[in-house]
């Protein structure tokens, strides 16, 4: 047996802004490697929002007229205005990833700040259709009212409603902390045209929050209007 | 300690059936075990490191055998698939002639009303060659109507009916158990089905002290009680539908599906009245949700089957 | 003997274990050879916490009365016994720690992809220990592992709250680990090395982690779903509210199905390790073992509905699910017949390890068979919510993969730490187990077929003699848990006597030293060769 004295003390995260990860080969397989992990986490994200599309799917099939009419109460217009500025966001986020790809910093810094803005103004937007169903009293639980046949059935409506709507505000806002962080990088100047892989990996779970929002806006808002 | 058995009671008609295809399970498993066991003991004797057993012509692979170990079990399966999936199909349908009794669950115990109006707590008395149909329901959490000497067992379920069959073939007593948890007293929620000869079952019938009167008749009294007839009754207008002969027919509802008038309907067209609304009629109804047990349901259940009792001769007609 | 001695010193200043001193090197430690060290302490304290409490189950079952605990104490030790043993032990035992340890190893890593998310995901099973542990000491929860609704939604008074969020966090730590697994065996295998020459075992890690990925998540929303029943009063399980009690057991059965197979796969892919390499010969069908773990783990997925063939679903649901539960049976018995298989014309030799394995084909064996009886729809009736399930489902978890679990720990143990236990300890408590086990379990075989409903704090006086036997059986269970304890840990104060490669066995984690460097190899290995190359080997010695 040959005697090697030799002491291993390097750091084990030595992830520099050009090198790669001391247990990756290569930045190539560094970046294969958040990538796939990024579609991994989505994969379970879609599983985790399909328990609730589940459940969703069962009681509208249960009770077909009573969510017709307590989709009436959801606020049409603010949905969709909605929904048009998170398409506009992940249009945002595609136009970093792709400033970043070639390196532009100025142009990664105003389309992350672009996609932050658009992003909190959709979480605005929710807020204020919140505040409404406070005050209608469509907030489940021991204050809930609705007037008519289905109450019951209503309110089981709007705990789907709230809690799919919360959780998809809670990825948002999630989101939005991302990509402040990345964006406080980016102006520090981290990402360049051969390391970009965090906003590629960032704009993939934000087009993955936006996707669900597409599917949330007619499930819940469109239920009754055809 | 009084006594060892190693086999249970086997008091129904299912029950030898279901122990022909348990044993014959036993015997699969016992031959599957005893090849796998004397193999690794083969082995593991003569192939043991330094002995001098040859390995000629070890493989590694040899895919002949692994078709027919992958092969020979799937046929063995679905050959046990058929058998049970058959005899399950038997224990759900129940025979037409069946005597129907009423259970409802609660923590922890078993309510059980005849339709002649005989209750009972955590007994069943039934009687011997003769199919009886359990219609169960719990007032609170999941329960389990559990006859081991039957080889039944049936989840009981708040808000919605279940149902199981059986004929028990030998008189005696047999074991009742609650077999899905429900809480602190799930074991203390026990009891005994009293499977008795026909004419013994005919004299407790009529000697318990809660013979009395028929669901049908407490059903018919609810029904004036609670202010139904004024919409339900041909002299009173008829705001709602019609309940005279409606019992087991298709009911056409207002967003055009049909449905068949039974238990489970009338229960949750008064329970909630807004579920299946019948066509040509306005939702008018209120709920009675909170104002009736499921007792008072099944007995007005049971009104509504008797205005149809001339077309319907369920047995229920000790 | 200077050999060695010299040996040791070498060792001893540069390897993972003395990388770094003090507890903060290990607290904050990114290495996946560390974390799985930590991961092992945390598991074998709850091991032992949720033993605890099935030895005071089996304490009270000795008689029929109710005489040691009260009736709420007993569904508490149930509940607890399950919540602890299923989510806090055997999903991530083999997973996160002897698959954090090995899975790098074996296919020539340096470490697993995201190092921090596996420090992360250590802290997340803690903190979601806590809550447990919290519920605990404040009186405990007794609506069954299963939580069942509306029981644990609306009407049991015990503390489901904590209980639930702890089992929701303890999720996002098995799906961190998963995660980690699936992209570091996708990326960064050693060049040479295709997913056809992987060990079984990645193969098994592989599918768990796929399983825990798509499964786990599932659970995670129930369980926020019930948490919002019971805190809001808002019905979504409960039908006095207007909600479906079964959506609840379909969705949780989605999830506890497949976690069915990430408890028992990993064992799968230790055993196939073992036998191999004890019986000196090739695994049989190598090809078939790794699609047979691919299929256990898809069929998996289609099988739920069979813990629901009484609860009211519909007759042809329990059909489909009753058949495709027949389908799990087939790959199941590939497995077995093709490690005993492996076994015939080899050179067996009996090390500890391969004793653990042969207990633990027996059982799983027996564990699956008895599946087929639950799989069957006539007389699943009849044995669902009896001892027949408690049994059947331990012959499995407990015989199939808590043994698979012990085997893999003593075959890596001289691996992970560069010692050797005392083998003649370690053969008695792998013969002790074995039959403590059986003794444990196989009377309440009979006593589910005698119609004894599980769950039940007293009994009807008929049943206590098979009782008796099961308590008897095991005090000598939990006996052989604690032998090994001793051992293994006394097995630290020896010098470190083992090279490189104790058990001459094949596979990339025996070209490194014992315990391994830091960053495992000194350089990274390229692989030629298909794995378990050992007939060559054993012929060329008889030759």
């Amino acid at each position: 047996m040959c005697i090697r004295r030799r002491r291993t003390r390097l750091s084990h995260n030595s992830d520099t802004a050009v090198g790669h990860a001391h247990h990756f080969t290569d930045m190539d397989q560094q970046r294969e490697a958040s990538t796939l992990g990024m579609w991994t986490f989505l994969v379970t994200e879609i599983m985790f929002f399909g328990g609730l599309f589940v459940a969703y799917a069962l009681y509208r099939s249960m009770y077909p007229d009573a969510f017709a009419e307590a989709s009436l109460r959801l606020n049409l217009v603010l949905g969709a205005v909605n929904t048009g500025v998170l398409i506009c966001s992940s249009l945002t986020m595609v136009l970093a990833v792709r400033d970043a790809q070639m390196g532009k910093v100025k142009g990664l810094v105003r389309y992350l700040i672009a996609t932050i803005v658009l992003g909190s103004a959709f979480l605005v937007i929710k807020a204020f259709e919140y505040s409404h169903k406070i005050h209608e009293h469509l907030i489940p639980g021991s204050s809930f009212q609705f007037a008519g046949p289905f109450g019951q059935q209503a309110e089981m409506f709007f705990s789907l409603y709230f809690m799919m709507t919360g959780l998809h505000a809670i990825h948002m806002i999630i989101g939005i902390g991302v990509l402040s962080v990345l964006l406080y990088q980016a102006k520090r100047g981290r990402f360049r045209a051969e390391y970009y892989s965090p906003i590629d990996v960032a704009g993939l779970y934000w087009h993955f929050v936006d996707v669900v929002w597409i599917y949330l806006f007619p499930l819940l808002y469109l239920v009754s209007r055809h | 300690m009084s006594s060892f058995p190693l086999l249970p009671d086997s008091a129904s008609t299912i029950s030898d059936q279901i122990d022909a295809l348990f044993f014959f399970l036993v015997a699969v498993s016992v031959f599957f075990s005893l090849v796998i066991t004397i193999a690794l003991a083969f082995s593991a004797a003569r192939y043991r490191k330094g002995s001098k057993a040859s390995r000629k012509g070890a493989l590694s692979d040899y895919l002949p055998l692994e078709l027919a170990w992958s092969i020979i079990p799937l046929i063995i399966a679905l050959f046990i698939f058929g058998w049970s999936a058959k005899l399950y199909l038997d224990m759900h349908v129940a025979p037409a002639n069946a005597m129907e009794v009423y259970v409802v669950g609660k923590q922890w115990m078993w309510k059980i009303q005849h339709p002649g109006g005989n209750r009972e707590i955590n007994e069943l008395h039934i009687p011997v060659g003769r199919p009886v149909k359990l219609i169960m329901t719990s007032q609170d959490v999941i329960h389990s109507f559990y006859i081991p000497a039957f080889r039944v067992k049936q989840d009981v379920l708040p808000g919605k009916y279940t149902t199981q069959w059986f004929e028990a073939t030998k008189p005696g007593e047999y074991h009742l158990f609650c077999a899905e948890y429900c809480g602190t007293s799930h074991s203390g929620m026990i009891g005994k089905v009293i499977a008795m000869e026909p004419a013994d079952y005919e004299k407790w019938l009529s000697g318990t002290s809660s013979a009395g009167i028929a669901m049908a008749s407490s059903g018919a009294e609810l029904f004036e009680r609670f202010g139904c007839k004024t919409c339900h009754r041909q002299d009173t207008g008829l705001r709602g539908p019609a309940l005279d002969g409606l019992w087991g027919k298709q009911v056409k509802l207002a967003d055009g599906k049909t449905i068949v008038a039974d238990q489970e309907y009338i229960r949750e067209s008064i329970l909630n009245p807004g579920a299946k609304t019948v066509a040509g009629y306005q939702q008018l109804m209120p709920t009675y949700k909170n104002q009736l047990t499921n007792e008072q349901v099944n007995q007005l259940i049971e009104y509504v089957r008797s205005l149809s009792a001339t077309q319907d001769n369920q047995g229920n007609n000790q | 003997m200077s050999n060695t001695v010299h040996h040791s010193v070498v060792d001893r200043e540069n390897d993972y274990i003395h990388a770094g001193y003090g507890l903060k090197s290990w607290l904050l430690t990114v290495d996946h050879k560390r974390i799985a060290i930590l991961y092992l302490i945390s598991i074998t304290v709850f091991f032992f916490v949720g033993g605890f409490f099935a030895f005071l189950l089996r304490l009270e079952l000795m008689t029929p009365a109710g005489d040691i605990v009260s009736a709420e104490t007993y569904n508490k030790l149930f509940t607890m016994h399950g919540v602890v043993m299923i989510f806090f032990f055997l999903i991530p035992s083999i997973p996160a720690v002897l698959g954090n340890f090995l899975v790098p190893l074996m296919i020539g890593a340096k470490d697993l992809a995201f190092p921090k998310l596996n420090l992360m995901s250590w802290y997340v099973y803690n903190i979601g220990g806590i809550f447990a542990l919290y519920a605990l000491v404040n009186g405990g929860v007794d609506t069954g592992w299963t939580f069942y609704t509306p029981y644990s939604s609306t009407y049991s008074l015990s503390n489901v709250v904590p209980v639930v969020i702890g089992a929701f966090i303890l999720g996002f730590s098995s799906i961190l680990t998963a995660l980690n697994f699936i992209v570091t065996i996708h990326k960064m295998r050693a060049p040479g090395l295709t997913w056809f020459k992987l060990p079984l075992f990645i193969w098994a890690s592989y599918a768990t982690s796929i399983i825990t990925v798509l499964a786990t998540p599932v659970i995670a929303i129930t369980l926020c779903l019930l948490l919002f029943e019971r805190l809001m009063g808002v019905g979504i399980f409960d039908p006095a509210l207007g909600g479906d009690p079964i959506l609840f057991q379909h969705l949780f059965w989605f999830y506890s199905h497949p976690a069915v197979y990430i408890m028992i796969i990993p064992s799968m892919g230790v055993i196939s390790e073992v036998v191999t390499c004890f019986a000196r010969k090739r695994i049989f069908g190598y090809k078939f073992m790794a699609y047979a773990i691919m299929a256990i783990a898809i069929f998996g997925f289609l099988v739920w509905g069979h813990h629901m063939f009484i609860s009211g679903q519909s007759v042809y649901a329990g059909f489909v699910f009753s058949a495709l539960s027949f389908m799990v049976a087939i790959p199941s018995a590939i497995k077995v017949f093709n490690w005993t298989a492996t076994l015939y014309k080899g050179h067996i030799e009996f090390r500890t390890p391969i004793l653990y394995a042969f207990g633990f084909i027996g059982l799983f064996t027996i564990g699956g068979l008895t599946g087929l009886f639950l799989a069957s729809l006539a007389t699943d009736v009849h044995l669902t919510d009896t001892y027949f399930v408690v049994a059947h489902f331990h012959y499995i978890m407990v015989g199939g993969a808590v043994m698979g679990y012990l085997g893999g720990i003593h075959f890596w143990w001289p691996k992970m730490t560069g010692r050797m236990y005392n083998e003649a300890w370690a053969k008695f408590s792998a013969l002790i187990l074995f039959v403590g086990f059986n003794l444990t379990f196989f009377p309440q075989f009979v006593l589910g077929y005698l119609g004894m409903p599980r769950r039940y704090y007293i009994y009807p006086d008929e049943f206590q003699v098979l009782n008796v036997l099961s308590t008897a059986g095991a005090t000598i269970l939990g006996l052989g848990y604690i032998i090994p304890m001793v051992y293994l840990l006394w097995s630290l104060r020896k010098e470190k006597t083992v090279g490189t490669n104790p058990w001459g066995a094949t596979g990339l984690e025996w070209t490194t030293q014992s315990p391994p460097i830091t960053h495992n190899f000194e350089k990274t290995p390229v692989v030629t060769g298909e794995p378990y190359v050992y007939q060559e080997e054993e012929d060329k010695v008889v030759a």
